[in-house]
């Protein structure tokens, strides 16, 4: 039943670029798309360790970065009258980069930040990403600072039997974006089911608990940071490649409260619920361009922000998977049965 | 020398407003439990009360701070009565959400109504700055560092020496006990809310005509009151007076030693310095996980 939707659900999202010709909305589903894997990202810590990061953007755009510097080169001096010149290298040798360093720096900042919880935790990865986005400005020589990098090369896939393939049209990044997406999601679903799903979910419900039965928190946490960093970082290297500039702005705190917001409407701990969140508050700026101007825009962003807090504190796919199982078989007992199942968390 | 003595003289300027904007969110976090993301807003919201009273008004340039004073007073009392009093007892990240989206709105609302270009404010002091030796400093920022004194004082006295003071200490010990001691927390709550949004909009008030007033002018402020009371430990009036004037030693000493563009950067340094090495804050004893 849950495959049969996925199936369907995968298969009506590549069924888009063939009867959509709109460029504006294709567009629109791309960079979608992409912030969508890392809200999915973001999920994996959010929903299923309970730990609310607000500097997931620092690894988005640290991918960004890695891979746009990657393939474009560089040549700073450092302390020490060394230089240190890279010549470009392909764009896909940066995407892997990409995901590498911004696991990394998930460990490092995860075996930081883990020694504190709650309020001190999220102050903690807003610093980091703050940091990093005042190096990005302000370290000029590697990065051009607020004068962007740019001509950031597509990523070019070479095949068997077809050659070289330049993904330019925006057709062509709608599948590759797609591809991505999907292989993050199994990945995570993977995970989530294993045993080290298990003691993520354990740790989140109570962490004295999991501890008492042998789960080691330090270790599952950072896992779960670097697995979530690796795969911002793979968003951030698509973001760099299909839009081929990128400043200093990619690290900016609103587009942290971006994902949080996909995650925390669609549902999470629901593996399901950053996808249907992404997609809403993706595309709603779309749907408000024509109607409200960019500031009242923000007004009512930030206004349904609060409303799903008031009003579906759990997000929409636990709310509505609840309805369903309940109209299906009439009993209340059951249903919670089954959202725990798909990892949904009860309210507190 | 001369050169340092020029930056202590800032640092005592900036120190103060950075110590209001502590002891306003270290009385919220510390007493609430609610990471206050709207803290940043509200001294937005008071430098522009500034401007509308001197500029727009014409109005006495004096006059401005009380009713910025006032004007957050009520912002805060509203914030609290119509979005943190329905969440009372949910978790900290529900509350934390529910501020960054009034944050959000908010500043985007003052972006709608003011627009983004800058403005400044006019001020009735001379020109030509105070020259002792060899500092010098104008006649504005004394009275910014004299008003901030001012009202820390003043709410020093609010919280130590008068009843709601000593209802807001219990409060922030143990709220159940508080609470069947008679002590009405909900008020407290509303209290404590409004009166660290009043202390916020009064620091914006201050330094908004010594730099200039813009929309998104909070969002540092809000880092910085963050690593404030990180570094002076929660609920710790004291402690966020003294963190203020760390963090201003710390940002003049590394924009005028280090390099300019990472002034700002002090105040996550220093979050993630106290956190990693001493999670307790500097004076805190409480202990600080969970």
């Amino acid at each position: 039943m849950r495959a049969a939707v996925t199936i369907l659900a995968v298969a009506a999202l590549a069924s888009v670029p063939l009867w959509l010709r709109d460029p504006y909305l294709l567009n629109a589903l791309i960079t979608t798309g992409i912030f969508v894997i890392g809200a999915m990202s973001l999920n994996l810590l959010l929903g299923f360790t309970g730990q609310l990061s607000l500097g997931h953007i620092a690894f988005f755009g640290i991918g960004a970065y890695v891979s746009a510097l990657t393939s474009l080169g560089f040549d700073v001096g450092l302390p020490g009258d060394v230089r240190l010149v890279h010549a470009p290298w392909p764009p896909i040798a940066g995407s892997l980069l990409a995901i590498l360093v911004a696991g990394m720096c998930g460990y490092f900042v995860g075996l930081l930040s883990f020694r504190v919880r709650g309020a001190y935790f999220v102050i903690v990865t807003i610093s980091f990403a703050e940091v990093v986005r005042l190096v990005a400005l302000n370290w000029v020589e590697l990065t051009q600072g607020p004068l962007a990098l740019t001509n950031i090369p597509s990523i070019a896939l070479s095949l068997p039997g077809i050659g070289e393939l330049t993904l330019r049209t925006k057709m062509q990044n709608y599948y590759l974006v797609l591809v991505v997406a999907l292989v993050a999601y199994l990945l995570i679903a993977r995970l989530v089911h294993s045993h080290f799903g298990r003691a993520m979910r354990g740790l989140m419900e109570n962490e004295t608990l999991a501890v008492s039965v042998g789960i080691d928190v330090t270790r599952t946490l950072t896992l779960a940071a670097v697995i979530s960093a690796a795969i911002a970082g793979a968003a951030g290297s698509l973001y760099a490649h299909y839009i081929r500039i990128i400043d200093p702005e990619v690290f900016a705190f609103i587009n942290t409260v971006t994902m949080v917001i996909m995650v925390i409407s669609g549902g999470k701990g629901s593996l399901a619920g950053p996808v249907v969140g992404g997609l809403i508050f993706g595309l709603l700026p779309v749907a408000l361009r024509p109607v409200m101007a960019p500031e009242a825009q923000w007004i009512a962003y930030g206004g349904v922000l609060i409303a799903i807090l008031f009003v579906l504190p759990r997000g929409i796919v636990p709310s509505l998977a609840q309805r369903f199982i309940r109209r299906r078989s009439g009993a209340p007992a059951l249903a919670s049965v089954a959202l725990t199942e798909t990892g949904a968390k009860e309210p507190a | 020398m001369s050169e340092f003595l020029q930056h202590l003289v800032n640092m005592l300027v900036l120190g103060g407003t950075y110590a209001l904007l502590g002891i306003g969110l270290t009385l919220i976090f510390g007493i609430m439990n609610v990471v206050n993301f709207t803290h940043g807003v509200l001294y937005t919201f008071g430098a522009y009360i500034m401007f509308i009273v001197v500029q727009q008004l014409g109005l006495n340039f004096f006059l401005a701070l009380p009713v910025a004073v006032l004007a957050g007073w009520l912002l805060g009392a509203t914030i609290e009565l119509t979005l943190l009093r329905p969440l009372r007892g949910s978790d900290i990240d529900t509350t934390m959400l529910v501020m960054i989206g009034a944050w959000i709105a908010m500043q985007s609302g003052t972006l709608w109504i003011w627009g983004g270009v800058a403005k400044s404010v006019a001020t009735p002091f001379p020109e030509a700055p105070l020259v002792l030796g060899p500092v010098s400093v104008s006649w504005l920022r004394l009275f910014v560092l004299a008003a901030a004194a001012m009202l820390i004082l003043v709410t020093y006295l609010l919280i130590n020496k008068t009843s709601l003071g000593r209802a807001m200490r219990a409060t922030f010990q143990d709220h159940d006990t508080a609470s069947l001691m008679g002590v009405n927390v909900d008020m407290i709550y509303t209290s404590t809310f409004a009166i660290g949004s009043s202390l916020a909009a009064a620091a914006g008030a201050l330094l908004g005509p010594v730099y200039v007033i813009f929309p998104q002018m909070g969002d540092l402020a809000a880092v910085k009151a963050f690593a404030i009371v990180i570094l002076g430990g929660l609920g710790n009036i004291t402690g966020a007076v003294i963190g203020g004037f760390i963090l201003a030693l710390a940002e003049e000493l590394g924009a005028g030693y280090v390099s300019s563009g990472y002034r700002d950067a002090m105040g996550f340094v220093i979050i993630i310095a106290v956190l990693i090495f001493r999670p307790t804050g500097l004076f805190a004893r409480a202990e600080r996980v969970g």
